[in-house]
């Protein structure tokens, strides 16, 4: 017998009594659209968040279990004095780190950029296109590279900067200006020169013009980068763990980096969703406020999401 | 801006190629490139090639699980991005959203999510053994390959998807409604026309997500942390770590490593058509 046929064989044995051809129509839908893709889709998004959710629910465990749901209660968060996220001394000062040093970070970085992309906008000639290269190969370069990079220039070369928050902010903001001058970049491209040629028509100073007819267009393009840069640099690990110094510079995702195989009970999980819960209220607001000024602004009309994707893409 | 970027490569030369303090047992890094020693360097080649190489085996690792894991990423990612660039309609703003969350949450919390399903009493193989799958406790975190491509794969799938469905977002739906019109079947449609237009796109995701696969050692550390799967990045990252003579070697490495990767890094670049990533392209807006 052919291996087909044997194989035909084993299959009309392995599914007799499943309404097959049933299955499979309803998986091809001849008709409409392709069932089997919408499988794949949900089902790899329900891959890629049901851990995450599981994880959730185990911040909330009453029990010490670090695998399964075991009552509910907020003690890994917050209500027990020694061992909670929030009152266990390593896992605070953690939390407040990341959050320094992303905020930090926004605020230094977020003004650069957008000088950076006024700058390269206006400006012809081959600094600013060489500038452009390197900032295009740091995007591209693996974050290890750039990392061990910073690690050995901060050791050896720069070694007035102490590592530790000095260290981990500098190339945090090294690292993320690429953001803002992505998005603003683009932005002013949409916009076109016509408005401040306009408003220097008027007698407005080529300062003026930047200030009161440019900025108020950008305003949506910079709290998106404002947000981007936050959300990122919240999360970042290598940077920050390169550039680290005394243990009161480790963040939360060192933290989880250093513990998750040794972690006893569900802390971990609960300074995991603090800094979700940072992450979330941050992208709300600054959805709500880009919503907000996209509507006043007018031709800006396209989602927060456009601008992310673009970033990303 | 020049400073912060190309000072650091120019300080791992420097360490790489410098001399070593025999009495601190740290490197001494050398400024001057006419005194630079380039033993290091042969020495880092040498372990790379030769037969029990410190290198050999973690570079095999590297090159292997990266393979694997990005193959599998392009099985999962397309024909998710391409359902959602093409049969979404109203509801892609929703599934978009859904795709990007992961963007949002920590890389190290999604990980940490996975250690607590994967150990041995855990939520796993609770449910493969009530299924009947396996019959005792896959020991998914002592170091199984296994493990550290899932790790993987799970980690970086999202960077492959957002770009593909970005390319495959673009195809004009009038073309594929041309080739069924002209007779063909939907299957030969996506071969002749869909797959040929998606070709770039599909060469740029694997080298966006190949690029920091090769580089990651956390996912492995977290997921294993066992020198069975230990790969190149993991090497590295050990030796700067190591004392005596370890950060030069590491350095060099770094160095090798970034040589290596420098052609992929163009070949990208060049794909996605903007040598300038920041020079946004007309057509998108």
């Amino acid at each position: 017998m052919s291996l087909a046929a044997t194989v035909r064989k084993h299959n009309a044995r392995l599914w007799a009594g499943v309404p097959l051809n049933g299955v499979v129509n309803w998986f091809r839908n001849p008709d409409g659209k392709a069932r089997f893709l919408w499988v794949m889709v949900w089902g790899y998004i329900v891959w890629s968040i049901a851990p995450l959710l599981i994880a959730i629910r185990i911040s909330f465990n009453r029990g010490k279990s670090l695998v399964e749901p075991d009552g509910w209660s907020l003690i890994w968060w917050w209500s027990n004095p020694v061992d909670s996220a929030w009152h266990r001394p390593d896992l605070h000062s953690a939390l407040l780190q990341s959050v320094k040093l992303a905020s930090l970070t926004m605020l230094i970085s977020v003004p650069l950029g957008v000088a950076f992309a006024i700058a390269l906008d206006r400006w012809r000639g081959p600094l600013p296109s060489s500038a452009n290269f390197l900032m295009t190969m740091s995007w591209v370069t693996p974050e290890l590279i750039i990392g061990v990079a910073l690690f050995m220039v901060f050791s050896h070369l720069l070694r007035f900067i102490p590592f530790g928050t000095p260290a981990q902010l500098l190339g945090l903001i090294t690292f993320e200006m690429t953001y803002p001058v992505i998005i603003v970049r683009a932005r002013l491209l949409s916009l076109g020169r016509e408005t401040e040629e306009a408003a220097m028509d008027l007698g407005a100073s080529p300062m003026q013009a930047l200030r009161r007819a440019v900025l108020p267009q950008l305003y949506p393009a910079i709290v998106a980068s404002l947000m981007i840069v936050f959300v990122d640099s919240v999360d970042d690990f290598i940077i920050a763990a390169w550039m680290a110094g005394p243990s009161s510079s480790e963040t939360v995702a060192m933290r989880i980096y250093n513990d998750a195989r040794g972690s006893v009970t569900p802390a971990l999980d609960a300074l995991g969703c603090m800094l979700m819960v940072t992450t979330l209220s941050t992208l709300v607001v600054g959805g709500l406020v880009y919503r907000y000024l996209a509507k006043r602004t007018h031709g800006a009309e396209e989602g927060a999401l456009s601008d992310i994707v673009a970033s990303q893409a | 801006m020049w400073v912060l970027f190309a000072l650091p490569f120019y300080a791992i030369l420097a360490v790489a190629a410098g001399r070593f303090d025999p009495i601190f047992g740290t490197p001494i890094a050398v400024w001057n490139p006419l005194r630079w020693q380039l033993a290091t360097f042969s020495f880092d080649i040498g372990q790379l090639f030769s037969r029990d190489g410190i290198f050999r085996i973690p570079a095999i690792h590297s090159l292997v699980y990266t393979f694997v894991a990005v193959v599998i990423c392009l099985l999962i990612g397309y024909p998710v991005a391409y359902c959602v660039a093409r049969h979404a309609g109203r509801r892609k703003g929703l599934i978009l959203a859904l795709l990007m969350a992961p963007f949002f949450i920590s890389y190290l919390m999604r990980m940490l999510a996975w250690v607590n399903l994967l150990q041995t009493d855990g939520m796993v193989n609770r449910s493969l053994m009530a299924l009947g799958v396996i019959h005792q406790p896959f020991p998914w975190l002592g170091g199984e390959p296994v493990t550290v491509i899932f790790g993987l794969v799970y980690g970086y799938i999202p960077y492959m998807i957002l770009p593909l469905f970005g390319f495959l977002d673009l195809i004009d739906p009038r073309l594929l409604e041309a080739a069924r019109d002209l007779g063909a079947s939907r299957i030969r449609t996506f071969i002749r026309v869909t797959l040929p237009l998606s070709k770039t796109a599909i060469v740029s995701s694997c080298l966006i997500v190949g690029l920091p696969i090769l580089s990651d050692y956390y996912t492995n550390d977290l997921l294993s942390g066992s020198p069975r799967t230990t790969m190149l990045a993991n090497q590295i990252d050990n030796l700067l770590y190591a004392p005596s003579s370890g950060p030069g070697l590491g350095a060099a490495m770094v160095f090798l490593f970034m040589l290596a990767l420098v052609p992929p890094m163009i070949w990208y670049l060049r794909l996605i058509g903007k040598e300038d990533l920041f020079e946004p392209d007309e057509g998108q807006e």
